[in-house]
């Protein structure tokens, strides 16, 4: 009884279905009140207030009405079809409303007193023949744009908003950003209940979209600013503070597919759970460190999620068979998932989104991202280390064992910037180079650090050949010191 | 209400249609003086219709009607629009193009 009493004082809330933002609202919008969503041109206003339409249609049985004054029923209908949602599909089965509401001020002549219970009586029949309990309002601002009283305007919406809650729906009203103010039209001031703000700009030329709740009336909330991305799935938000340092940790080893590697780490292998990196300078064999990683992986039946930010799946695939790991069947097996993206494509923050969306997707046991140091072309040392640790808690949370290349230009291996600064985030660091001798290249191979385990000191020589990795330790050459 | 009178061959049929939500202030003026300027310009021509959204408030959707009271033109074409009391009987004449526009 008294949970109850607890939870009443909280305002009850109604979940939106969107990836990230009920975990930012604790628990979703507030429940019979109205949302007021703003953002420029382009920053997902129409996708969040369509998403949480269908969404509650389809995932809440709460049917709602969406009202369009931007784009028609057919517009919307194509725009929404890609992300998965089928509007015709809801609007048979009496899941929804679809309204476009079509005003031209250049075919309307004012002449008089009037107001806007037409728009009333027209969303009021739609809420009442299918039973909604949710509704959308996109945009309500382009309504300035075409009714030229501003005075009776506002004594309507004001008239609106009473007159929703009056009609016990959780609505979403979405507008445009203006100049000082959250939106173009003051809207935040008739909605006094729940206002998210939709960032979208460039930084360092990279499109990023931001979300943040300016209020959230009688709830607790996150104020902060969350990346936010939006892809095939429709809309995502990251809040990412819910991580800490307190996972639980494994004493489990696992293979690094490298049995004279597994043999360093006195016979086992990584930790399960851990994070490791592989660091070097080009052509010293770091993808081929994570192919056997990733092979082993697959070989357990486990899944293995690689992220490719320099090669093409295609290209990893034929330049790993070279060296005798054949990839192909895992990826037919749906073993092994490759998802590669130009670290270009859109910042750090949206990277960050799209592994967490991935990794809960695919669900692997292992990670491994090909090479973290392409992301230096979006970001610099210090939002890379700040992104890479909410990786890291993010994948040992979920248990994942993940593995990180990282390449360091040419000269003095180990005092790059980068490798320093996220290597204090890995539990074993391989360091990978080359050294001339007698002639040839050889590469070499060593373990810097393992946390929490006994592991070899040695620097030993590793071959690729088409039968795999071989290392060649000290041991084993007998008498020869190749060094 | 009537048909167009043979003697001027260049009269045209009005099909007007008026919006209103109930018998509200707004309404009542609107259809009055409706029917005062049709019968000053276009008396014989014209057919009124009104319809109340209040009773059937599926056909706002058909017109895309938000504002009450609405008078909308369906004949002669173009369609136009005219929201509001109609008080402003210049703006009217203007919006069914019996003045022109400035």
């Amino acid at each position: 009884m008294e949970s109850q009493n607890e939870r009443n004082r909280e305002i009850a809330k109604c979940p939106s279905g969107i990836g990230g933002l009920d975990e930012m609202t604790c628990g979703g919008l507030p429940r019979g009140r109205s949302t007021l969503v703003c953002g420029s041109a382009g920053s997902g206003k129409t996708l969040l207030a369509m998403e949480f339409i269908v969404r509650g249609a389809r995932d809440f049985n709460e049917p709602g009405v969406f009202m369009a004054f931007e784009e028609t029923e057919d517009d919307l209908t194509k725009n929404f079809s890609s992300l998965g949602f089928d509007l015709p599909d809801l609007v048979r089965r009496d899941k929804m409303v679809l309204d476009y509401v079509y005003i031209e001020r250049s075919e309307i002549e004012e002449a008089g007193d009037y107001d806007l219970e037409g728009l009333f009586i027209r969303l009021g029949s739609a809420i009442d023949t299918i039973g909604a309990k949710r509704v959308a309002i996109d945009s309500l601002e382009a309504i300035f744009a075409s009714l030229p009283n501003e005075a009776i305007l506002r004594a309507e919406l004001r008239r609106l908003f009473r007159w929703l809650k009056e009609k016990g729906v959780t609505a979403v009203i979405t507008g445009e950003q203006g100049e000082k103010t959250l939106s173009r039209h003051g809207l935040e001031e008739y909605v006094s209940d729940c206002v998210i703000f939709l960032d979208h700009r460039l930084i360092n030329q990279m499109a990023t979209r931001r979300l943040r709740i300016v209020k959230y009336r009688g709830s607790s909330h996150r104020t902060n600013e969350y990346p936010t991305l939006i892809d095939e799935g429709g809309l995502s938000v990251l809040p990412i503070s819910s991580l800490g340092l307190d996972y639980g940790v494994s004493k489990e080893r696992i293979s690094t597919g490298i049995n004279q590697l597994d043999a360093m780490f006195g016979g086992l292998g990584y930790y399960r759970g851990s994070s490791v990196l592989v660091s070097g300078t080009a052509g010293t064999g770091k993808s081929s460190i994570a192919a056997a990683f990733s092979d082993a992986a697959c070989r357990r039946g486990e899944r293995c999620l690689y992220l490719a930010f320099e090669e093409s799946p295609g290209q990893i695939i034929r330049n790993m068979a070279s060296i005798g790991f054949d990839l192909d069947p895992w990826v037919s097996n749906k073993l092994l998932f490759f998802h590669a993206a130009r670290p270009t494509v859109f910042g750090l923050e949206q990277h960050l989104v799209m592994i967490h969306n991935l990794t809960d997707k695919i669900r692997p046991a292992v990670v491994v991202m090909d090479p973290v140091t392409n992301l230096t072309s979006i970001g610099d040392t210090a939002e890379i280390t700040s992104m890479l640790t909410r990786v890291i808690d993010y994948l040992k949370m979920q248990g994942i064992t993940a593995l990180f290349t990282s390449l360091t230009p040419g000269g003095s291996p180990t005092d790059e910037q980068t490798d320093v600064a996220i290597s204090s985030l890995m539990d074993t660091w391989l360091l990978l180079r080359n050294a001339e001798s007698c002639g040839s290249r050889k590469r070499l191979l060593q373990i810097l650090k393992s946390r929490g385990m006994a592991h070899s000191s040695q620097v030993c020589e590793f071959e690729l050949g088409d039968r795999g990795i071989s290392l060649i330790t000290a041991k084993n050459t007998g008498k020869r010191n190749f060094l | 209400m009537t048909t167009p009178t043979e003697e001027n061959p260049e009269t045209e049929r009005w099909e007007l249609r008026l919006y209103v939500a109930g018998q509200t202030v707004n309404s009542v003026k609107a259809l009055d003086n409706l029917k005062k300027l049709c019968e000053k310009h276009m008396a014989g021509q014209y057919h009124i219709e009104v319809i109340d959204l209040i009773l059937n408030p599926k056909l706002a959707r058909g017109d895309q009607i938000i504002a009450v009271p609405t008078l909308v033109r369906k004949l002669p074409v173009p369609v136009r629009k005219i929201i509001g009391d109609l008080s402003n009987t210049e703006r009217v004449l203007v919006g069914l193009d019996l003045r022109p526009r400035r």
